[in-house]
């Protein structure tokens, strides 16, 4: 499994992804590897392409809920429009170009201050980065267990 | 009775930050005008004061996500002047050059295959739905797949001498914190050879498309102007990391030539201008006018003297033959341009990787305190330069920077004006693909606006129409 955090710490809440992919990088939890970057590019996918499944962690604007983890599949027409990628263009390149595009999630975490050029979070994106934390543990512990169980079972 | 309207882009797509054109069309609709805005701004010149000087090289990596190596390099050499350093150990400075060579060449790669070749590939009228990396990959997918490798070829050189992929810190004031690893070193060396042969490949396709379409090339938002880079003090040789500053008129003649780049500002202006947050640099001597002037790929291409290796050298001879030797003025062999510094940069980093002092363990010097200190490189899109001043608490009390998408503002807002008049005057109905013309433009500079602004982010693009009244008439947008 691979989590990718990104983001820019010099920009406020925009730097929950890293944050988030260094707390997680600190607990060194058995088969994740961690990676943090500015934003998605076209080389993801290649390390995508690779993972057996990938966490995608990005502040998120929404904030009626501290974070959001959800699926995320293939953009179908995905474009490139700029030097940063969405998850869903990552994948659909990863697709694209070496035939594989593993299970993939994004965890959304909610932000408040945004662009000002800014170190630290916010206290309540501090706030929905624990609460974020605690799932992604808690998510990942079973989902190890569930590829334990089917790799036992299989 | 016949309408004067307005046309909006908003944002531009495949540049960075938030940028917008603007076209106004008389009644006739004939282009009246045309603009690019920039609509943000966040100060990160204010930000920087009061840091630490040590610590600004690794801050200043905060301004973009794009091309943080550029701004962590031209901050370090600047700190160098303050800390009193005029010469690094050789270790240090050639570990920033192959630091600074990787990123150029990773910035090249990426701009010319996933954001420029569907439009040269599929033309800059075809379908938006065609006009895409995925519909390139679909037919060319080794392409794709070198151009990633090629990308990580240079981020792993950065990760090898900065320290880290973000916020590296390899570049201190007085030099650099390591040394390549032999084993590092050999693992760079094992793949050098395929980079080179995919970066001559990459070339050629630069230079076919250029060729093949001479006519829409030099039609193509191709106007004469003065042109300036940093180039090396003793040949006038192409060199990305360190020189003096060289301005060329659009006959070639000189303006100035091996100005210490510490006096930039004797030499250089910037105007302000009540629509756009972006500053117009111009050159003080010859007035906003006339002393406006561009940076980036082909600008250096026609101030250099020469490149000093040798594949390079003779692939910018080819470029400069098109022209008789004279500056080039056309955008788009930018791309032409750009490739033929990727295959520089390969071919230094292979120098520098038989170079035994990128295993030394000189890495810094001291020198005389300064208070004040200017750093200036060439970034993959152009000139740049990091000013700072100091107080005796190594805080810093001032920064100016001055970055490459800056400096090209006056000739990308020609670009749009040239290209609108061209291409969507006398037009009733504005088509995607017309509208597409003028975002190849000012992709041909490939801008960061990031940067230029200090903002981060990108959107999609909005096209809207406004009458004689300003009122809104028509919307168009593309997703991102």
């Amino acid at each position: 499994m691979l989590l990718i955090g990104y983001g820019n710490q010099g920009r406020g809440d925009d730097g929950l992804g890293p944050a988030f992919a260094a707390r997680i990088e600190a607990r060194r939890l058995a088969g994740l590897s961690v990676d943090a970057d500015y934003q998605l590019t076209v080389e993801h996918a290649l390390a995508v392409a690779e993972a057996d499944g990938v966490v995608f962690v990005d502040a998120s604007l929404e904030r009626s809920e501290p974070f959001f983890f959800a699926p995320v599949k293939p953009a179908e027409t995905a474009s490139i429009a700029s030097h940063s990628l969405s998850p869903a263009a990552v994948l659909s390149l990863a697709g694209t170009l070496y035939g594989r595009a593993p299970e993939a999630f994004v965890l959304g975490i909610s932000g408040s201050v945004f662009g000002d050029v800014r170190e630290g979070l916010s206290e309540e994106a501090r706030h929905n980065i624990d609460s974020a934390e605690a799932f992604f543990c808690q998510w990942y512990s079973e989902f190890c267990s569930e590829q334990d169980g089917g790799s036992g079972s299989g | 009775m016949a309408q004067s309207r307005l046309i909006e882009i908003s944002p531009v797509t495949r540049v960075e930050g938030h940028g917008k054109v603007t076209i106004h069309l008389n009644e006739k609709n004939e282009v009246d005008e045309a603009r690019l805005h920039i609509v943000e701004f966040r100060g990160f010149e204010r930000f920087i004061r009061g840091r630490l000087l040590w610590e600004v090289p690794v801050i200043v990596q905060r301004l973009c996500g794009i091309c943080p190596v550029s701004h962590h390099i031209a901050a370090a050499k600047a700190m160098d002047m303050i800390c009193g350093v005029d010469q690094l150990p050789p270790t240090a400075e050639k570990m920033r050059r192959l630091m600074h060579y990787g990123q150029v060449m990773q910035s090249h790669v990426l701009h010319f295959f996933h954001l420029a070749a569907p439009d040269l590939l599929f033309g800059f009228g075809a379908p938006a739905e065609k006009r895409n990396i995925f519909e390139v990959l679909k037919e060319q997918p080794e392409l794709g797949r070198r151009a990633i490798l090629m990308r990580k070829f240079g981020q792993e050189i950065i990760e090898a001498t900065a320290g880290k992929k973000i916020h590296g810190t390899g570049a201190i004031p007085g030099g650099i914190n390591r040394n390549l690893p032999i084993e590092t070193r050999d693992r760079f060396l094992a793949q050098i050879d395929d980079m080179l042969e995919w970066s001559q490949e990459a070339l050629a396709l630069a230079k076919n498309y250029t060729v093949e379409n001479a006519e829409l090339v030099d039609a193509f938002a191709s106007f004469p102007s003065n042109y300036m880079s940093i180039v090396r003090e003793e040949d006038g040789a192409l060199d990305l990391y360190h020189g003096a500053f060289r301005a060329l008129k659009p006959n070639g003649e000189a303006i100035f030539d091996r100005l210490d780049y510490s006096k930039y500002y004797d030499v250089l202006i910037e105007d302000v201008r009540s629509w756009s947050y972006m500053k117009f640099p111009f050159i003080r001597e010859m007035g906003p006018d006339t002393g406006w002037y561009r940076v980036g790929p082909l600008a250096r291409m026609n101030t250099a003297s020469f490149i000093d290796t040798p594949l390079a050298n003779a692939a910018r001879d080819e470029l400069m033959a098109v022209t008789q030797g004279r500056p080039n003025n056309s955008i788009l062999a930018n791309h032409w341009a750009r490739m033929i510094e990727v295959v520089h940069c390969v071919e230094t980093i292979r120098d520098l990787l038989h170079d035994p002092d990128l295993q030394g363990t000189d890495l810094k010097a001291t020198g005389e305190r300064r208070e004040e200190g200017i750093g200036v490189i060439e970034a993959p899109r152009g000139n740049l330069i990091h000013h700072y001043k100091v107080d005796e608490n190594d805080q810093v009390t001032y920064c100016n920077l001055i970055v490459s998408t800056t400096h090209n503002n006056e000739g990308m807002n020609r670009a749009v004006k040239d290209v609108a008049v061209k291409h969507l005057s006398g037009h009733v109905d504005i088509t995607e693909g017309m509208l597409n013309h003028i975002e190849v433009a000012v992709r041909a500079y490939d801008p960061c606006l990031s940067c230029a602004t200090h903002a981060l982010g990108q959107m999609p693009l909005q096209v809207e129409l406004f009458d004689a009244e300003n009122r809104l008439v028509a919307s168009r947008s593309q997703s991102a």
